[in-house]
């Protein structure tokens, strides 16, 4: 084909040349110019999104709250409460409330044995008997106070007007209530912090043994393929699948097992804490393998073979090497399948996390709630309060998350080599 | 076959001329012959150089003769390969006894990311080493004078083996080979990713290795090859793409009056 060429001739076609350079160039800087411009939107989209979010959530969080009483405190006492003795405060609640129900709390604890705290608290549920009448929303609050004001005046004369913040310590460590304001996610942090131990204990040894295996052992056979695709796909698999299976396996054929049963718990169903973890824990066993075998392909064959060409064995190499080099990634994803099992919901609900647990759990055949359950239940009551709890409840779960993810990131960079 | 046996049969053949010899080897990967029919003998504490154009199953031949091969799935071999009279391929050697005997250079340096004492510990200490503090120190200065790298890295012995020049970590990853005290040292290619001053003190310290190794090295530089080997094996890719050995002498030989018209082609450069 050279040979019917001659070199000294120019080819056919137009390649720029001159003045059409710098226009040829201005249309290609054009058009990556518009490219940039929608990488940029698309960002801000997403920001966009996310501070909305954000503004939503704190919104309702912080406010102000319209409180009612009973009884004004001012008039039980002419000095504030908390400056009293206990037993100045024990005849007020004596005066305040029937001699039935003094006799009974007398009964459930002697007034003697209480301390002065505990009588002050049964003054202001029983006889102040605050009550939130009304909740505003923080931008309401902050920009409308006047407008809030003369609603509350008119609407509910004896109310107080105060500022709150639904989300507090209280809130951080009591457990449900079916008061919005008395209601904390106390028990369901607890919750969540079981189920995500039981499915980590699982799911991580497993998780990790299995990547290894796939990565370094199985041969390139049919059926490993096979293992591997059925494993990407049940990644993918959605969660209220992984419930059902919960439901059908956990719950009613292994209840004996589930509900403690078989270890002389007698008052619990297969509905529990373990239950849930091993529900929770084949959710993320794929992800857990596949992040594994990534952390382990992602270890450089050179060492592999420089310790091979020692005389190491294959578990020597995979015990020395593989694993050590591999790790920042293995947690990395440990720490995100962790993250996602936390938030989880759906599977839950099918299992049958409780959503009214008043008592904290303390042993793995408990009934449970986790905090994305009770957002749940709060986001579909009726009132506009457990709105608020909700929203209090959802920076208390981004912000578990959040912390969980930054976890991740500095172990990585800790346990990070270079090669 | 154990340390014991093979050391066994070491005494038996200790004035044998031959470390190492392929007898009609040919290697497959898969379905395809890599390398077809290879026979040669490669003499005891002399440097053995493979040249030859890409692909001519050069680096196959090395890797062969410490069973690294095993490690490629659907890799295969017939033929023999005898190592001290015993064939390495027979089914009662393990390959880590071969890998533990012949030890083996790899192209790209290729440091544990650990310290320089551990990376020379590493070998001994996965072969089942037992010994004081004192004489683990003593097995790593040994490992890394003969590789002629301790003056420039004894005082900073607990440092990351990575962290050392390209040439640095090459003569640390014989040092570290040194230190499984094998008989023989594979080398891949081990001074393509270096500088020429680097390269030149590699060449030296293979020169002093030879006094008490076998070394076979692949490369592609052939004024290395006619610099520091003793023999030369050229190899080439047929027409099937297998690759065979061409010819195989004393270097001084093959680069003056090879006996193959292609061997004379390729070491004046006429092609390759």
């Amino acid at each position: 084909m050279s040979t019917t060429l001659n070199p000294g001739e120019r080819p056919t076609g137009y390649l720029p040349e001159g003045a059409d350079i710098n226009r040829n160039i201005a249309a290609r800087r054009l058009r990556g110019k518009i490219w940039q411009a929608l990488f940029f939107s698309s960002l801000v989209i997403g920001l966009l999104a996310l501070g909305t979010l954000l503004y939503t959530i704190i919104d309702d969080s912080f406010g102000y709250i319209a409180v009612q009483t009973k009884i004004d405190p001012e008039e039980l006492s002419d000095r504030p409460l908390a400056e009293l003795s206990k037993e100045e405060l024990i005849e007020i609640l004596r005066a305040n409330i029937s001699a039935g129900l003094f006799r009974r709390f007398d009964r459930d604890e002697p007034f003697s044995e209480r301390s002065k705290e505990s009588v002050l608290q049964l003054i202001e549920e029983r006889v102040i008997g605050r009550e939130v009448v009304a909740s505003f929303k923080l931008t309401e609050s902050l920009l409308e106070r006047e407008r809030i004001e003369a609603t509350v005046r008119e609407r509910f004369p004896r109310a107080r007007l105060e500022f709150h913040s639904w989300l507090n310590r209280d809130f951080l460590t009591r457990p449900m209530s079916s008061v919005p304001i008395l209601a904390g996610v106390g028990n369901a942090i607890l919750g969540s912090l079981w189920v995500i131990a039981i499915t980590m204990i699982l799911a991580v040894p497993i998780g990790i043994l299995g990547g290894v295996y796939l990565e370094e052992y199985a041969s390139d056979t049919w059926y490993y393929r096979l293992i591997e695709t059925n494993i990407n796909n049940l990644a993918g698999v959605p969660s209220i699948i992984y419930g059902i299976l919960g439901l059908a396996v956990f719950v009613r054929a292994l209840e004996p097992l589930t509900s403690g049963a078989a270890f002389g718990v007698t008052d619990s169903n297969g509905r529990t804490i373990l239950s849930a973890g091993l529900t929770m824990a084949l959710l993320v066993l794929p992800l857990m393998i596949i992040n594994a075998r990534e952390a382990i392909r992602a270890v450089p064959q050179s060492i592999r073979q420089a310790s091979y060409g020692l005389g190491a064995t294959k578990w020597q190499t995979v015990w020395h090497h593989v694993l050590p080099n591999a790790l920042p990634g293995i947690l990395t994803g440990t720490i995100l399948s962790m993250s996602r099992a936390m938030g989880e919901t759906a599977p839950l609900i099918v299992v049958g996390a409780s959503t009214f647990v008043v008592f904290f759990p303390d042993s793995v055949f408990d009934k449970f709630t986790v905090i994305p359950i009770q957002i749940y239940n709060w986001t579909s009551q009726p009132g506009s309060q457990f709105r608020n709890i909700a929203a209090a409840a959802i920076i208390v779960l981004l912000v578990t998350l959040l912390l969980l993810n930054a976890t991740a990131i500095l172990l990585r960079n800790r346990f990070k080599r270079s090669y | 076959m154990t340390v014991a046996e093979l050391s066994a049969v070491d005494m038996a053949q200790a004035n044998g001329r031959y470390a190492v010899e392929l007898h009609n080897t040919h290697i497959y990967y898969g379905s395809f012959r890599a390398v077809k029919d290879v026979s040669l003998q490669i003499e005891r504490q002399r440097i053995t150089a493979f040249i030859g154009p890409s692909g001519c199953g050069k680096s196959t031949v090395l890797r062969a003769i410490n069973r690294m091969n095993d490690l490629i799935p659907g890799s295969r071999l017939e033929g023999r390969i005898l190592f001290h009279g015993k064939n390495i391929y027979d089914p009662d050697v393990d390959p880590v006894e071969v890998r533990r005997r012949i030890g083996m250079v790899f192209q790209k340096p290729n440091p544990f990311p650990k310290s320089i004492y551990d990376n020379i510990m590493f070998g001994p200490r996965i072969n089942g080493w037992r010994g004081t503090k004192a004489q683990a120190d003593e097995l790593v200065e040994r490992a890394l004078r003969g590789a002629a790298i301790w003056d420039e890295v004894k005082d900073k012995l607990h440092q990351p083996g990575t962290a050392l020049s390209g040439g640095q970590q090459q003569r640390l990853c014989i040092a570290r080979a040194l230190a499984v005290q094998p008989e023989v040292i594979l080398m891949d290619e081990p001074c393509s990713a270096l500088d020429p001053i680097s390269t030149l003190k590699i060449e030296e310290l293979m020169l002093e290795l030879r006094r008490n190794y076998t070394i076979i090295i692949v490369t592609h530089n052939m004024q290395q090859a006619s610099r520091v080997s003793d023999y030369t094996a050229f190899f080439l890719m047929d027409a099937d793409r297998a690759g065979q050995l061409v010819e195989y002498g004393p270097t001084e030989q093959i680069f003056t009056s090879p006996n193959d018209k292609r061997t004379e082609d390729y070491i004046s450069g006429r092609f390759g």
